[in-house]
């Protein structure tokens, strides 16, 4: 695949000065709305998980009209519900030593050195209000017997900073969002529309002025308009069909954006999960997370010898592996997720894994049991255990859970400023969407901090001053309809085919094909192997996908295969990323770029940059951010 | 295994819908049962049909989407289990499988198995929430809460909203639901200051609705997949009757 190369992008908006004070000084120099200006100005929301969810609750509550769409039946649904282990922030309630600038630090550090410092900053900054935000919508967060809130280590972390609601913590945040913006539809600030999927964004005059969706139970292609757009759509792991996201998740929001002129900025960074449940057949469709927090309790190992065909229980002490602990002596079984993910892939490559295919490691409790007692392990993870049993037929107190790496969550995503606006003005993006705070690994419990500090409190500020220049007055007629029609025209064409293949199976052979080329290891020759066969199995999707039903009713095959369709499109940016990236960095490991030991190795050099690429007819151009450390010195990351 | 399945097909909300009869053949007791359906969806793809529309989105019995009447159970006879991770180890070779929707006037069928739910929505709406905008919380350790009562509101609050309590109560009443919320929120300090309010605002939009009453029969909490007990209910109807006393 061909590519250019553009002018670098210098500017983010950051303000300047002591990063302390960055986020006080943007606040300060936004400029403020009219209260009685707000009710005339519509913002669009598009998704309800923490982040969307949260912005359009604020919003209404500032006095924006605001309308939010989901593809779900309820807001409630949105997958952040799933996120299991807990969120970050520094509160330093446990006098740790934690502090803004630790979660700063280790945020900057773990993301590999590939995020933005001011942004990072920001988000460590306003961590500490989210948790007072969600204790007073009544979230019911884990608490000592002093009625305190009670806090966990997680992955990658020497400090207790995650708060969490049991294994569900996710669910908890979302339904305070949830409540909150029911609230808001009430009061009538909020209008909601479910079952709506996002087809098109509507650029007029250079702004972004609303969307194309289809009523998902009507087939009706309907218009909305607005002064700024907000896309709140997720990650797109889905990429790889099989993946811990929800099988509702997909790119086509932020991709028809990226058509419309959103840069997308580092395709290619993919967070694979170390603890999931391992698959178990052709016939698997989604692959289920088992919370890192895990790891604090469970000890990961292998059998020493190859294809040791003992059961685990079988297996002496001296005959096991427990790799982690021997590699990592400092971090043990708490390292971050990309380098849990690779060692658990190197061992099974070695011949050592366990289970199906031998793709698959122990994660055994048999000593937090006999330490802790059966009841405190059962207090602390009681439900995952459960979810454990019901899914493989195994009974984690008495066998060790089996468990192998997964695609979870992408830090790419598109281009924002500080201001979280992309290089669309009116289009902002927020939460996993975006692309801003993670660099090349996300930490654990760091996805829902930041899709909450986004919708929270950075959009709500930040928007508030491109629309104060608003309201943006009627939007081109001729920009609607030709978005419009290239909506309806797509779905006639995924109709007319009428071919051999479902949707499905397209999807899991490209799904299959990222994870073996584009997956946990990269190299040049597998990324070129992906950028030619991504092509031919797009041409042959649109010759032969076969898609029953009609575009007027409710049509499951249908939405599916728009998905898939742009899926393929977005596959082939990541591998034009990854190959261009010639070094390793946090989940993005190109084997050509490794130290001695194995360990990922960067090339700050050449590549402490932001890649953002530029969709355009004669293909895309990358538009490079360097990224510069005023306050964390660059180091080789190193958990040993 | 080779299964027969029974399933509810509707075109829309106009059709009046029939039971239709598909042979599985070759299921893996390690499939979960949606994604036994999967296959089966799979096939009636490329021979032309319309595929079985029904609901999901996590597949892993978070987010309430899913929800089936399986030989009759809603979620199907596993307790604790929402249709997702139910697994097809639990069904015998040659048993025939009878899936219908949800069924209770206020949740109208869209599509085969896919229900319309938005009234669980408008419940939320009329008051289950503390009012408390973005940026007006005071820090989070100004209120201790005791440990047992976070707890109690935990196990409230992990109802996912699925309905199944509606589709399994003989009166397709929302109590449960309902006074799980209500629970969850009357529980903790934060949600003292509405609480009668919204237990009586709740409770009203549930009945104008049209769901039923509650007599107790304890359907609801045997189908339950978070286990949420039927003492939320008596939680539920103490505030409603105080705030009617008011
Ligand atoms: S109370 Fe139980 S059955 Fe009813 S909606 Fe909530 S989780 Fe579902
Ligand atoms: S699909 Fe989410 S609970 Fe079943």
């Amino acid at each position: 695949m061909k590519y250019t190369e553009g002018p670098e992008i210098r500017d983010t908006k950051a303000p300047d000065g002591p990063i302390e004070e960055r986020w006080e000084k943007r606040k300060f120099s936004a400029k403020l709305v009219n209260p009685a200006n707000k009710r005339k100005l519509n913002v669009i929301v598009v998704g309800t998980g923490l982040a969307g969810g949260s912005a359009a609750a604020t919003l209404g509550e500032l006095g924006y009209n605001v309308k939010s769409f989901c593809y779900q039946d309820s807001p409630r649904r949105a997958h952040s519900i799933a996120a299991q282990g807990g969120i970050n922030a520094a509160k330093n309630y446990r006098g740790d030593g934690d502090s803004i600038y630790r979660l700063f630090y280790d945020t900057v550090k773990g993301g590999d050195f590939r995020a933005r410092e001011s942004n990072v900053y920001r988000l460590a900054q306003v961590s500490v209000n989210i948790i007072d935000q969600a204790v007073a919508q009544g979230v019911p967060f884990a608490r000592e017997y002093g009625g305190l809130l009670d806090t966990r280590s997680f992955g990658g972390a020497q400090v207790s900073r995650t708060f969490y609601a049991r294994g569900q913590t996710g669910q908890q945040l979302l339904l305070g969002a949830y409540q909150a913006l029911e609230r808001q539809v009430a009061a009538g600030t909020v209008e909601m529309h479910t079952r709506h999927e996002m087809l098109d964004l509507i650029v007029a005059d250079g702004r972004a002025r609303g969307i194309i969706v289809r009523d998902m139970v009507t087939g009706e292609i309907e218009r909305h308009l607005a002064d700024a757009v907000v896309l709140a759509t997720g990650g797109y792991g889905n990429v790889f069909f099989l993946s811990t996201n929800a099988k509702g998740c997909n790119t086509t929001a932020i991709w028809r954006a990226h058509e419309r002129g959103a840069y997308f900025a580092n395709p290619c960074y993919t967070q694979i999960h170390p603890t999931c449940i391992p698959v178990s057949g052709e016939y698997q469709s989604k692959l289920t997370l088992m919370s890192e927090s895990l790891r604090n309790d469970g000890r990961v190992w292998v059998p020493l010898r190859k294809n040791d065909e003992r059961a685990p229980g079988d297996i002496p002490e001296e005959e096991r592996d427990y790799y982690l602990e021997r590699i990592y002596p400092s971090f043990g079984n708490l390292v971050p997720r990309d380098i849990a993910s690779r060692a658990a892939k190197n061992v099974c490559d070695e011949g050592r894994g366990v289970g199906p295919g031998g793709l698959g490691v122990y994660l055994d409790f048999r000593d937090a049991i006999n330490r802790l007692g059966r009841d405190a392990v059962e207090k602390k993870y009681g439900n995952l255990f459960e979810m454990y049993e019901r899914i493989t037929g195994e009974n984690p107190y008495d066998v060790p859970m089996r468990i192998y790496p997964a695609v979870h969550y992408t830090m790419g995503g598109l281009w924002v400023d500080y201001d979280l606006q992309s290089t669309i003005p009116g289009l902002f993006v927020i939460g996993e969407a975006n692309f801003s705070d993670h660099g090349a690994n996300r930490l654990g419990a760091s996805a829902l901090m930041q899709g909450l500090a986004d919708g929270y409190f950075v959009l709500p500020t930040t928007i508030g001053d491109y629309l104060a220049n608003g309201p943006y007055g009627d939007v081109d007629e001729e920009a609607v309809a030709e978005a419009e029609i290239k909506v309806r025209n797509k779905i006639d064409r995924l109709l007319s085919v009428n071919g051999t293949r479902t949707p499905d199976s397209f999807h899991r052979e490209l799904g299959r094909l990222m994870w073996d080329y584009c997956g946990m290891e990269r190299t040049e020759e597998s990324l070129r192997k992906a950028l030619e066969r991504i092509p031919e199995l797009r041409e042959e999707f649109w010759q032969n996908v076969k898609v029953t039903g009609t575009a007027e009713e409710l049509n499951q095959v249908l939405e599916k295969a728009g998905r898939v369709a742009d899926f393929f499109d977005l596959a082939e940016l990541m591998c034009l990323d990854a190959l261009v990236r010639t070094e390793s960095c946090g989940g993005h490991f190109r084997a050509e770029s490794q130290d001695a030991d194995g360990e990922a190795l960067r090339d700050d050099e050449n590549f402490a940059h932001v890649s953002a690429w530029e969709h355009t007819p004669d293909g895309p151009v990358l538009h490079k951010e360097p990224l510069e450390y005023e306050y964390v010195k660059m180091t080789q990351r190193s958990y040993k | 295994m080779n299964l027969t399945l029974r399933v509810w097909r509707q075109k829309d909300q106009s059709d009046k819908g029939r039971m239709v009869t598909y042979k599985v053949e070759d299921v893996s007791p390690d499939m979960s049962f949606l994604e036994m359906l999967d296959v089966l969806n799979e096939r009636l793809i490329l021979e032309g049909d319309d595929p079985i529309a029904f609901d999901h989105d996590c597949r892993e019995g978070i987010c309430g989407m899913c929800g089936m009447v399986i030989n009759g159970v809603a979620h199907g006879e596993q307790r604790a289990t929402t249709t997702c991770q139910l697994h097809m180890r639990h069904f015998e070779d040659g048993a025939e499988i009878t899936i219908e929707p949800w069924r209770a006037a206020p949740f109208p069928v869209v599509k085969d198995l896919v229900v319309d739910r938005s009234a669980f929505d408008r419940i939320i709406q009329a008051g289950g929430f503390v009012s408390v905008p973005a940026g007006s919380a005071p820090d989070a350790h100004s209120v201790p809460v005791r440990k047992e009562d976070a707890d109690a509101a935990f196990d409230a609050a992990t109802c996912i909203g699925c309905g199944a309590c509606v589709a399994a109560c003989p009166n397709g009443s929302a109590s449960l639901f309902t006074a799980a919320k209500i629970t969850h929120l009357s529980l903790l300090p934060q949600g003292q200051p509405e609480r009668l309010s919204r237990a009586k605002a709740m409770v009203d939009q549930m009945d104008a609705e049209g769901f039923g009453g509650c007599t107790n029969t304890g359907e609801c909490t045997a189908v339950c997949p978070k286990g949420i007990p039927l003492d939320a209910i008596a939680q539920m109807n103490s505030d409603y009757l105080k705030a009617n006393a008011k």
